[in-house]
This record gives structure tokens, sequence and C-alpha cells, in this order.
């Protein structure tokens, strides 16, 4: 079995004196892509940033391999973790290859400019992001899921053994949210621990090695996907049915109805 | 691995634009500062004033190296430190905040600044020894900082430093009012607001002295906040992520705005749209990065309130026509523009 690269032991945090994330250990390990489901509010962007260091938790403790995280330097963290935040925030106008660059920021020093390392980092993210014909164009320009692609290269140019991806494929058409599946797929056989959290339960199925599923602040179930999205499961934390199928000998998962709120009428047969 | 081919060819490039850009910058302020030294009422040669500036040796007439030495170059000097403190503070705290609309008296420094000093002039102190001014304007710039980043705290993130600059600012400019209300005297009252519009003029080293060792070490502080502000590109969440110290910025921040806006303040009065403006015309020069857009800016400061200040001296000469009156009257219709300018491409 690889190291864990993240493990957290019995974490807890409140905010606004409310419970959000309520004692959760769980580990990733390199070479895997785990993926965090659950219904919304349930504390999974919590999690990300508690594990990112952006939130102390009220108990518990964290390791980024092996280290705790309380511990480390912020730059070091930096070299070691890199978080995508759910909010596709770009402030200014820069160009699309000064943001990516971005991402080679923990390895700089004041006012040094880029070496040739962080030149072929940021270069190697810009081609697998697929954003290198609008690296010269200013960021307001682009189109929701080209930002969504850019913020990605920025935290791929970050180079960190551990990549933590708040639903990256929001706003993704159909083929760039497979290429970035493959791409994330990619970097956890490089070695890589890759946490993404989605909402897409047939991306999930198909792509993670390992889900956890997260309701109400707690891990409500965590193994392979086939294991974890049983019909008790998504009964229980998401109040659906889903329809079950294999595709290239991997089971997926479409969610069909509502057990609690309202079913859209099925479309018309024609 | 085409893209890395378009990459180093490109980067150079931006290379070259910045320094040409600073180096373009720098000269203007060269140029300005030494009109600055050049023009004034005394009509002065060119080669006579740098003879007076350099050798004053006694073949020059007294009067040209007293007003050479005395009046004008602690004057270019302080419209040196004011005018690099307004801009770079101004791009800060834009970088900062991330909003483009933020300037230098935002965190309640000037008006706390504005409101010493109106307090020495008010309470006699003033014109009873002539440094009170300048030293109850910085006592109450730096008292504003303390309090706004009280109330603000380390982790509150910049609305709750604008909520508590424009509290601070509320409360300072609400005593300022009150003290020009209940003003014993008119001529206290006209020499404050006189003094609050603003001006360089009738300065002498002593203002110099005072100044600059806060100044100069606000200035670099605020310099050393690039990569932060770079970083704060992607939010406060990718900033830290990015091994940003979001504490450790905010204090940098607001000491190195404290020293040298206070310490401007104190020492000009209220300098209004250098910090606001000067921040917004260099902004697309450099690609609108935030690290970028700090010396520039202060550099562009300082060539701004120096050109003014010339301004103010060959426009109307015999009158007392105050710098801020003229940056405000100046920086208003470039506003104007830049308005029409960001609402046609939007269109």
């Amino acid at each position: 079995m690889k190291r864990a690269m993240i493990k957290t032991l019995d974490v807890s945090v409140d905010l606004g004196g409310r419970r959000i994330i309520d004692g959760v250990s769980l580990d990733a390990r390199a070479g895997e892509l785990v993926g965090l489901v659950g219904p919304n509010g349930a504390g999974k962007t919590t999690l990300l940033r508690v594990i990112s260091g952006l939130l102390e938790p009220i108990s518990g403790s964290i390791e980024l391999d092996g280290e705790d995280i309380t511990l480390m330097a912020p730059r070091l963290r930096a070299q070691k973790l890199a978080l995508l935040p759910q909010d596709h925030v770009i402030h200014w106008a820069i160009s699309v290859e000064d943001l990516v660059a971005l991402g080679r920021l923990p390895y700089r020093g004041f006012g040094s400019a880029l070496s040739p390392t962080d030149r072929t980092a940021v270069a190697q993210a810009v081609a697998a992001m697929d954003v290198a014909d609008f690296a010269k164009r200013s960021v307001i320009e682009l189109s929701g899921g080209e930002r969504a692609r850019v913020l990605i290269a920025r935290a791929l140019a970050q180079d960190t053994p551990i990549l933590l991806a708040d639903e990256p494929a929001a706003g993704l058409d159909a083929v760039h949210q497979l290429d970035l599946f493959a791409h994330l797929r990619g970097l956890a056989e490089q070695g890589r621990c890759v946490v993404v959290v989605l909402h897409d339960l047939t991306m999930a199925s198909r792509f993670c090695d390992r889900l956890v599923v997260l309701d109400e602040g707690k891990v409500h179930a965590s193994g392979p996907a086939a294991k974890v999205l049983t019909p008790k499961v998504l009964k229980s934390v998401y109040g659906i049915t889903a329809y079950r199928g294999q595709a290239d000998g991997v089971p997926f998962v479409v969610p069909l109805k509502s057990l609690v709120g309202k079913n859209p009428p099925a479309r018309r047969k024609t | 691995m085409s893209s890395l081919a378009v990459r180093s060819q490109a980067r150079p490039n931006t290379e070259i634009n910045y320094a040409w850009l600073l180096a373009s910058l720098t000269l203007l302020v060269a140029i300005a500062f030494i009109g600055s030294l050049l023009i004034g009422p005394a009509a002065i040669g060119a080669k006579a004033t740098l003879l007076a500036l350099f050798s004053g040796s006694q073949s020059q007439s007294d009067a040209a190296v007293l007003i050479v030495r005395e009046i004008r170059l602690p004057r270019a000097l302080l419209g040196v430190l004011v005018g690099a403190t307004l801009g770079l503070s101004g791009a800060a705290l834009q970088g900062y905040l991330r909003n483009p609309l933020a300037e230098p008296g935002l965190v309640g420094v000037s008006a706390g600044a504005a409101l010493g000093a109106v307090t020495a002039i008010n309470t006699g102190l003033a014109s009873a020894f002539a440094l009170a001014l300048p030293l109850g304007g910085l006592a109450g710039g730096l008292a504003a900082a303390v309090i706004v980043q009280a109330l603000a705290g380390l982790r509150g993130g910049p609305l709750t430093l604008i909520l508590a600059g424009v509290a601070v600012t509320t409360f300072a400019s609400a005593l300022m009012s009150l003290s020009l209300n209940l003003s014993p005297n008119p001529f206290a009252a006209l020499e404050i607001v006189f003094w609050l519009l603003g001006s360089l003029a009738d300065r002498s080293f002593t203002h110099v002295w005072l100044a600059a060792p806060l100044i100069l070490p606000g200035l670099a502080m605020l310099l050393l906040l690039g990569r932060s502000l770079d970083a704060l590109t992607l939010g406060e969440d990718g900033a830290a992520n990015l091994g940003v110290n979001l504490g450790a910025t905010r204090i940098l921040l607001v000491v190195g705005v404290a020293l040298c806006v206070g310490a401007a303040t104190a020492v000009a009065g209220a300098i209004g749209f250098v910090g606001l403006v000067v921040p917004h015309l260099l902004r697309p020069l450099v690609a609108q990065r935030p690290s970028r857009l700090l010396t520039s800016s202060m550099l562009g400061g300082a060539a701004l309130v120096l050109i003014a200040d010339i301004a103010v001296r060959v426009i109307a000469p015999g009158t007392d026509l105050k710098l801020g009156v003229l940056t405000s009257l100046v920086g208003a219709p470039l506003f104007f523009y830049l308005v029409m300018k960001t609402r046609r491409s939007l269109l």
C-alpha cells in the first residue's frame, strides 16, 4: 500500500456556531484519485479548506505526507498541496499565462523572474488544460468554461504531490470534462494524491478510485464506487434512486428519481 | 512544446516593456524635479540655479542660494516624497482590496492626520511653535491607523478594513467640522480650511526631515507587498494556498500606509485624486499585474505631484492656488474619461 499523503484524525470544524465537520477521519494515498461526494451543505468545501490549512479545526489533527500541518511553513505547505477553490475568482484582467504562472509563486524568491523549471511547469500546465490558444489573452475575455480550465492549469502549475480540487468539472463542456478526468487520472498514476469534490455521480463512479461520501459533516461511507453508491446509501444520503450500469467493465450510476422532492415529468416519448 | 516556444519569445518582451516603463517614469520624475527647482516667482536662470544648488560659492548672490536651497529644494523633495506616497499607497490598497476605487485616504489615516493638524491649529499650538502642526498630523494619522487595525482585526478580510476605515474617516471628519464650527476666531478657521486644501508651498527642510524618516520605511514596506498582491488576484483562499501569510500582508499594508500617508498628510495636507488616478492610468501599461503597479505608481505619483506643483506656480503665479485643488480639478475630468472608456469597453 502506498503511503498516506493526507491523513485527518477526528477533525471537527465549527463555523458561525454550527458544527460543519464532525469528527472526520480519512486518508488519501499517493497514486489515488479520491472523489468527495455528498449533498449540498455536507461540508465538502469546508473539509478541503481545513485540509489545506485555510481553516483551523477545533479538534483533531491533519497530516500532509506525514507532517503535522500546523508545523508546516506556509510556503512549504504550498509546495506540498495545491487547492483549486470552487469560486472561479480572478480579480484583475491579467493575461492567461501570467495567471497560470501564479502557481509558481511558492517556488520563487522575492522579485525573482521565472526560472526555466517554472517555465516548463507553466508550459506543461497550459498544454495539459489546452489553453495555449488563448495564453496571451486577458482572463476577462474568456468564457466561463475557459476560465475554469485556466484556473485548473494554475493549480497544475503549482506541481504539488497533493492536489485538492473543488468541483473542477463545473462549467466544463463534455469533452473538456472527460479531458479533465483523464488528466487527473494521469496525475494520480504519476504517484500524486488527487482529491476531487464533485456532484456528478456518473463521473465520480466512472473515474475515481475511491469515493468518500460526506453527509452532515460526517463520513457516511468510503470505498470503491460500486460498494459505496449502493441503493441504500443513495436513498439515505441523497434521497434518490439511481440507474446502475456498466461500461468498459466499470460500474457507473445515473440518478433517476427523487424520493423526497418533486420529480420532473419524464420527457415525452417520440 | 510549441507553447513553450511561444512563451520564451513573449516573456522577455514584457520584461523589456516593463523596464522601459520604469525608465521613462524615472526620467519623467528627474525632469519634473529639475523643473521644480528652476521655476518660481524669483527669476533665477538655469545656470544660476544649478550653481546655487551645488556650489553655493560666494560668487553667487546669497539670495539665489537661499531661495534654491532653502525654498525650492525642500519643496521639490517633498513633492517626490508625497507623490510617491500617494501613488504607491493607492496602488497597494487597490491591489489588497482588489478594488480599483480604493485610494490612500480609505483606511482613515489621512482623515486622522487632518484632524490632528486641525487640532494643532485650533488649540493655538501651531502658532506657538511651527512643528506642532505636522507633529499633530502625524499623531492623528498613526492613532487613526491603530484604531482602524484594532477595529478590523487581522483575519477580517478587505471588507472589515474598508468599513473600519470609513467609520474612522467619518468620525474624524465630523470632529473636524465640529472644531471649524466652534472655532473661536475666524482666522483659525480660515487657516484650517486652507491647510486642508493641501499644498507644498513654504515648506522647509524641517518638514523634509520630519517626513522622510517615516515615508521612506513606509514606502519600503509597501514595495514588499508585490508577491502577496499578485497572489490575491486569486482571492484570499487562493493566495493563502500559494503560501501567502494574509495576516502579515495586512500588517505590512496598514503600517506602511499609516507611516507614509500619515507623514505625507501631516506635512502637505490632503492632496486628492493622485492616489486614485495614477494606478488607474498605469494599470493597462503593466498588463494589470498588481506587483508591477507598485513601483510604477510610486514613480508616476511623484512625477504627477511634481508637475502639478510646477503648474500651481506657473498658472497663477501671484495667487496662492493650492496643489490639492489643482490635482482634484485635473483629476476629476480624467476620471470622467475613465468612466466613459470603461462604459465603451463594456458595450
